[in-house]
């Protein structure tokens, strides 16, 4: 009997010990997202009291490593701005058009092909966007706009953009198609009953119920967009520019932490913990946006009480 | 069971017997159906008239409602689908190549087994058709179509302080008589109805069947029942499928009182089903 | 019948000269939307063609037939090595290894030999057609070496069995993948049964607490992190708080962990959830507890879907670059790493700094280097599929 209580003991102790490291294991997410929060924010704190926060969000020059340094960031921001414009121009609508293709008009054997084939984009590491968009897509935006008579840089915005754009597609596509898909054919079969055209019943009545979806995914889009590294450091430039010609070379957020970082600078320096104001302003932004994507789905799934999206 | 297309007799009501001669609305001629291999309708021939509710019954998977979707070209939408014959509206087969099924779609509206009003709103679900067939404009005539829709719906006095409510927000039943509002919007000569009661309560059912009757006044209405005893209240006709088979057509009096078949006295008494 | 046949002849009350425009409307919404797909799907053919044109080059290597001398003075001084006219031909890197070839085979000593030496890139380049820039001295005896058959394109072995160069003939991708591997392995030792833990804790232990909903949100969360704030977290944390060192395999591997982290748990939960409820009850039925229960039954039954998920996380770790360049990975790297605490490059990073670098014989190995890596990604992708086609099971 006692053999038996102290076994039984044994075990509980056990059970409870598993338990724990269980715990403490899920505990490390949190740990990392507050580790990425707090190692950006002291680090970004320690550039504000260097210099002014103000001038950082409106100045509109960004010289570092001089004696005579300035950090306003507003050109780089707009340089981010509109290189994500730029690909989201590219991957909202061929993403769109292709879940729709995928969803409604293909058949399912044709979209079960086709779904995995796009998702080899997503696969593709960005480092090699980056090659492709420095090697063959800039020079040929600098051939095509000579032959127009324009000059274009061959660290162009438009070039980066395009590719990052391409590179969103499936982040677009895949989750539309979900959506779109998840829209209950008893809304189409009403439609066509009515005399509508598969055009018109898509656009006046599937894709409005699927639109907070769609609206995710293009969150979801624009945080990678603003987020991309590879394609940016390769293929845009390092010049903050502050104007609206796609067809300069512009900068980026991204550019400039991997900038500020690479080389031997001195850790403690303004210079070198810029990148991490600037990369502060990233992780705000992308946290909002993924937080909005997530209500967004959320809504969507308890509207079609879907569990499996 | 194979019907001679030239003698129809059988499947068509004997004129002689009715006390005023409907008008014929609608014509099926030889109709046969395949879902790929699988021959799904028989031969159908059957007349069916206008002003009158004829009810379309028969066990689970015996064809009546994918007879039902023959008449409007729903099944034009399943891939695998292949139809044959003929279905004469106003004296044109609506299979002929000049004919597009989206206007005989216009013409002939459907009224599914579940109600599913758009996620829109009350106003939006009833003029969306008639503004995108350009029947009316927005604005005064679009609302006067509106209104008379959910009049003739029975819907319009439950309904007409809150029309921009979504029209997901209404009872089972009130999302049904919309979903016949909106059909009707459209102007058609014909409503075709798939079990529009199978998922409601009784008291709302109650509602539809007297608004079929009431609409029967303007259209020719076709549907598809489960329910034997609704089938008895509503229908002036009755016709009986069975395995893809028109078993038997006629007034629903002598289908129930007197059916012409074996095989439909045991349905009707409840022998299978 | 035919009474009315006639009469449809006569008129169509189904024409309706409107439709025809919304028709057209819709034909040309659809053909839109096909556009999309196949630009989306042609893209991919393209870039996939652009790079096996651009690389497949990289994968042969010119060499020359000549005589070697081998002897003190030539290895003193190794340009002696070789005809005064080749000195501008052969490949500075081969003769730099003159010293060593004589030391694994002293036989050669004092010999003359007929041996196929490493051309540099400039006549490398001739030999394969594209751009180059060679004196018209050399380019005759080019010209002449290869219409003799002495000067050919043979395989590369160097791309594979080589670290980085600033030679480009004697550059290759060996310290890269050695980087890789090492990389991948902290990343999955550490991200591997952290993430199969917490998908465990969440699943089978957790209560819908609070503290779990927290941490399913910042799981979410941590996904949706762009890849180089986990860079400035390595840099911030593993490198100045732990002072651990900059480069190495351990650092990279320990930052794409915690990325890597997300992906690993979601496909778990997903894995462990797909297992039905009456394998759980049937071991409490006989008396087991809670932990013998995940740990004997469910475990096991949910651990395809739990590599599955894995391989694809690890795929994606193996393509990350840009957190890797923040903590330092895109070093100069000659030499295979020995251990996870030396500098180190990987696979992406050598492609970032090969892309970077002038020289037209760099573009090749660029693009030769991302065929390597698309390779590797694609099995890995496909093993993953097989394993989930394999360990399927309907339930």
């Amino acid at each position: 009997m006692k053999a038996f209580e102290s076994k039984k003991r044994h075990n509980e102790i056990k059970e409870q010990l598993i338990k724990f490291t269980l715990i403490t294991a899920a505990s490390v997410s949190i740990l990392t997202t507050f580790g990425v929060l707090f190692s950006i924010l002291f680090e970004a704190i320690e550039f504000f009291q260097m210099r002014s926060f103000w001038y950082f969000i409106t100045g509109t020059e960004w010289s570092p490593g001089v004696a005579d340094s300035k950090f306003g960031a507003l050109p780089i921001f707009s340089g981010t701005f509109i290189i994500t414009l730029i690909a989201m121009a590219v991957a909202l609508p061929i993403g769109l058009g292709s879940a729709i293709f995928m969803s409604e008009y293909a058949s399912p054997k044709l979209r079960s092909k086709l779904k995995p084939l796009l998702e080899i984009l997503a696969g593709i590491p960005t480092v090699v966007y980056g090659f492709f968009a420095a090697i063959t897509v800039a020079p040929f935006i600098v051939n095509f706009f000579t032959l127009l008579g324009v000059q274009a840089s061959f660290n162009s915005a438009l070039a980066s953009g395009i590719v990052m754009g391409i590179m969103i597609i499936p982040v677009i596509s895949s989750l539309s198609d979900d959506v779109i898909s998840a829209v209950p054919d008893s809304q189409r079969k009403a439609s066509l009953a009515l005399g509508m055209t598969m055009s018109e019943t898509i656009k006046n009545i599937v894709l409005p119920s699927a639109l907070p979806g769609i609206i995710s995914a293009t969150l979801l889009g624009l945080s990678k967009a603003l987020g991309e590294t590879m394609i940016v450091v390769m293929a845009a430039g390092l010049r903050p520019n502050l104007s609206w010609n796609i067809l300069e070379d512009m900068t980026t957020v991204t550019v400039r932490i991997v900038d500020a970082l690479v080389g031997d600078h001195e850790f403690n320096s303004p210079d070198t913990l810029s990148a991490f104001a600037l990369g502060l302003i990233l992780f705000i932004v992308t946290l909002v946006l993924n937080i909005i994507s997530v209500a967004l789905i959320r809504k969507f799934k308890e509207k079609y009480k879907i569990n499996t999206l | 069971m194979t019907t001679n297309p030239n003698d129809i007799s059988s499947n068509t009501i004997d004129d002689s017997s009715a006390q005023k001669i409907p008008e014929t609305k609608i014509t099926v001629r030889d109709l046969n159906l395949y879902y790929g291999d699988n021959h799904a309708l028989h031969n159908i021939d059957m007349d069916i008239y206008k002003n009158k509710i004829t009810a379309l019954i028969g066990p689970s998977g015996c064809g009546k409602s994918t007879f039902l979707r023959c008449l409007n070209r729903m099944n034009d939408l399943i891939n695998s689908v292949r139809v044959d014959g003929e279905v004469f509206i106003d004296n044109k087969n609506i299979y002929d190549k000049d004919v597009d099924e989206v206007s005989v779609r216009k013409r002939v509206g459907m009224v599914f087994q579940q109600p599913n009003p758009f996620p829109k709103s009350i106003y939006d679900n009833v003029s969306y058709a008639p503004l995108k067939h350009g029947f009316v404009k927005k604005g005064n005539s679009c609302n006067e179509l509106v209104e008379k829709s959910l009049i003739q719906a029975g819907l319009w006095e439950e309904v007409k302080d809150k029309l921009s409510q979504p029209g997901t927000s209404l009872s089972g039943g009130q999302q049904q008589r919309l979903c016949i509002a909106r059909t009707i919007a459209v102007q058609p000569d014909i409503i075709l109805m798939d079990e529009p009661t199978s998922a409601l309560d009784p008291i709302s059912t109650e509602k539809i069947e007297a608004l079929m009757l009431e609409l029967k006044e303007k259209y020719a209405i076709i549907t598809v029942t489960h329910n034997m005893q609704q089938a008895g209240r509503v229908a002036d006709y009755t016709a009986f499928f069975h395995m893809g088979d028109l078993i038997e057509y006629a007034d629903t009096e002598t289908i129930f009182i007197n059916p012409g078949k074996k095989k439909t006295e045991d349905y009707i008494t409840g022998r299978y089903g | 019948m035919k009474n009315i046949n006639n009469k449809t002849l006569s008129d169509n009350p189904f024409y309706d000269p409107s439709l025809s425009k919304r028709h057209s409307k819709a034909r040309r919404f659809k053909i839109f939307t096909i556009t999309c797909i196949v630009f989306a799907l042609s893209f991919l053919v393209f870039f996939l063609g652009d790079m096996i044109v651009k690389g497949l080059p990289a994968f042969q290597q010119s060499y020359m037939q000549i005589d070697v001398s081998y002897n003190d003075k030539t290895i003193a001084s190794t340009r002696k090595a070789i005809d005064k006219k080749y000195r501008r031909i052969v490949s500075r890197a081969w003769l730099r290894n003159i010293p060593n070839q004589v030391e694994e085979s002293p036989e050669l000593m004092n010999t003359t030999q007929s041996t196929w030496v490493l051309v540099n890139h400039q006549v490398d380049q001739y030999m394969k057609g594209h751009y180059f820039k060679i004196k018209s001295k050399e380019l005759k005896i080019i010209e002449d070496m290869h219409a003799q058959g002495k000067l050919q394109l043979q395989f590369n072995r160097i791309f594979f069995t080589q670290g980085d160069s600033k030679i480009p003939e004697n550059s290759g991708l060996k310290s890269a993948i050695i980087g890789s591997i090492l990389t991948l392995l902290v990343t999955m030792v550490v991200a591997f049964p952290m993430g199969v833990m917490t998908a465990v804790y969440l699943e089978e232990f957790a209560d819908d607490n609070r503290w779990t909903q927290f941490i399913e949100v910042n799981i979410n969360n941590l996904a949706a992190i762009p890849s180089i704030l986990f860079g400035l977290l390595g840099l911030a944390v593993f490198i100045n708080l732990f002072g651990l060192p900059r480069s190495s395999p351990l650092v990279g591997g320990l930052t794409l962990a915690l990325m890597t982290l997300p992906i690993i748990i979601v496909s778990s939960r997903a894995a462990l959830r797909s297992v039905p409820d009456s394998i759980r009850q049937a071991g409490y039925g006989l008396g087991l507890t809670k932990v013998q229960v995940v740990q004997d039954h469910v475990l096991p039954l949910a651990f395809p879907g739990i590599m599955t998920g894995s391989i694809i996380g690890l795929a994606h770790a193996m393509g990350e670059t840009a957190p890797l360049i923040i903590i330092g990975m895109i070093a100069f790297i000659p030499d295979s790493p020995g251990s996870i605490f030396e500098a180190a490059t990987v696979m992406p990073a050598q492609i970032f700094t090969w892309a970077g670098m002038p020289e037209r014989a760099y573009i090749e190995r660029t693009a030769a280097g991302i065929m390597v890596l698309l390779s590797v990604l694609i099995s890995l992708n496909a093993l993953a599929i097989i394993l989930r086609k394999k360990f399927e099971v309907k339930w």
